[in-house]
């Protein structure tokens, strides 16, 4: 009889390769359906005024849904004079990636250039499907495949978008303007889990909109931002903390 | 500002701040207020970008087809539909309605 010990190593190796199997499927799968979303990005972006080379540029080198969406939402409102302001929602929004890439760091492997490249594909989807996976080896796998997935795929259709938009010529009568909106919806819908996240969302909508009038396109959003520092601070309506498990896992979006 | 120089300076910050997760000693994020603070930032962010889309109009607010549009938007997301398919509806829900008026 085979002592049990000896079966330890067998079972092990076909559970591990199951688990990164599991990985890839899962970031494939993830990598897919961004890429459906990106078309709506493209055909937004060049409706705010920006050619097909701008809108390209911003999905490889920003590469970040929600910053992408809000820097064309500023400068569709505000054109060219809201710049500053549309870099500064664009940035804000990105704060997480730089969170995400603190827990990442461990997962993706060593090499400089390994890391940047990695940083650059760090992003909601690559994080949480990485952070999912259940042994290290599935974790990396997870991380690159969906990471790599959505890049090509959040690229292809942006330009495909972008070519889109670009035919369809008046965007408002296609009711563009109010697909952006939806697009915003999309990308917060899935953080809205706790009671403390939907307060400051409506906090945040209601000062937007009451500034609007009064500031300049662009100021209201960034002043909206200041509910979530306060908030956040001192942790109103926050019950409980969870440190680790928060923030990527909630929202799969870019 | 040209709008590239502004496309360029707002992708190198956001590419810069994914890089700095790399950099930065982990020991912040044992921290929950940084954490926290980031995680809320997005909402607010995104929440302030819905209304401002829903009800900006230059500098003004105006009440449109765009506000009926992104109601149905929410509805759909809240029955799971999928992110394209709501995207789309609420193209068709403004653009039908500014046809009708």
């Amino acid at each position: 009889m085979t002592p049990a010990p000896l079966t330890v190593p067998a079972a092990h190796f076909v559970d591990e390769t199951r688990q990164q199997r599991l990985a890839v499927r899962e970031g494939l799968a993830v990598g897919l359906a961004t890429a459906a979303y990106g078309v709506s990005f493209g055909a937004l972006s060049v409706a705010a005024g920006l050619d097909i080379w701008q809108t390209s540029f911003i999905s490889i080198v920003m590469f970040s849904g929600g910053s992408q969406f809000a820097l064309i939402g500023v400068l569709a409102a505000g054109g060219v004079a809201a710049g500053p302001a549309a870099i500064a929602s664009a940035a804000l929004l990105g704060v997480r990636n730089g969170i995400y890439g603190m827990r990442t760091a461990s997962i993706v492997g060593s090499g400089l250039w390994r890391r940047l490249a990695a940083g650059w594909i760090t992003i909601d989807e690559s994080t949480a499907v990485a952070l999912a996976q259940p042994t290290p080896r599935s974790r990396r796998v997870g991380f690159w495949v969906t990471g790599l997935a959505v890049f090509i795929g959040w690229n292809a259709t942006t330009l495909l978008g972008a070519l889109i938009g670009d035919a369809l010529g008046d965007t408002r009568a296609y009711g563009l303007d109010a697909a952006a909106a939806a697009a915003f919806v999309g990308l917060l819908w899935p953080r809205l889990k706790r009671m403390q996240a939907i307060a400051v969302a409506v906090a945040a909508a209601v000062v937007a909109a009451t500034l609007t009038p009064v500031l300049m396109p662009g100021l209201p959003v960034l002043v909206a931002a200041l509910v979530a520092v306060v908030v956040g601070l001192f942790n109103w309506l926050g019950g409980p903390v969870l440190p680790r498990a928060a923030s990527a896992r909630k929202g799969l979006r870019p | 500002m040209t709008l590239w120089q502004i496309i360029i300076a707002a992708s190198i910050v956001v590419l810069a701040l994914k890089l700095a997760g790399y950099v930065v000693p982990p020991a912040l994020l044992a921290k929950p207020t940084p954490s926290r603070i980031a995680d809320l930032l997005t909402v607010a962010l995104l929440a302030a970008l819905i209304a401002v889309q829903t009800l900006g109009s230059g500098q003004s607010l105006a009440l449109d087809a765009r506000l009926p549009a992104v109601i149905v938007a929410a509805g759909l997301f809240a029955i799971k539909t999928p992110f394209i398919v709501v995207v789309i509806v609420a193209a068709l829900v403004a653009a039908g309605l500014r046809a009708l008026t």
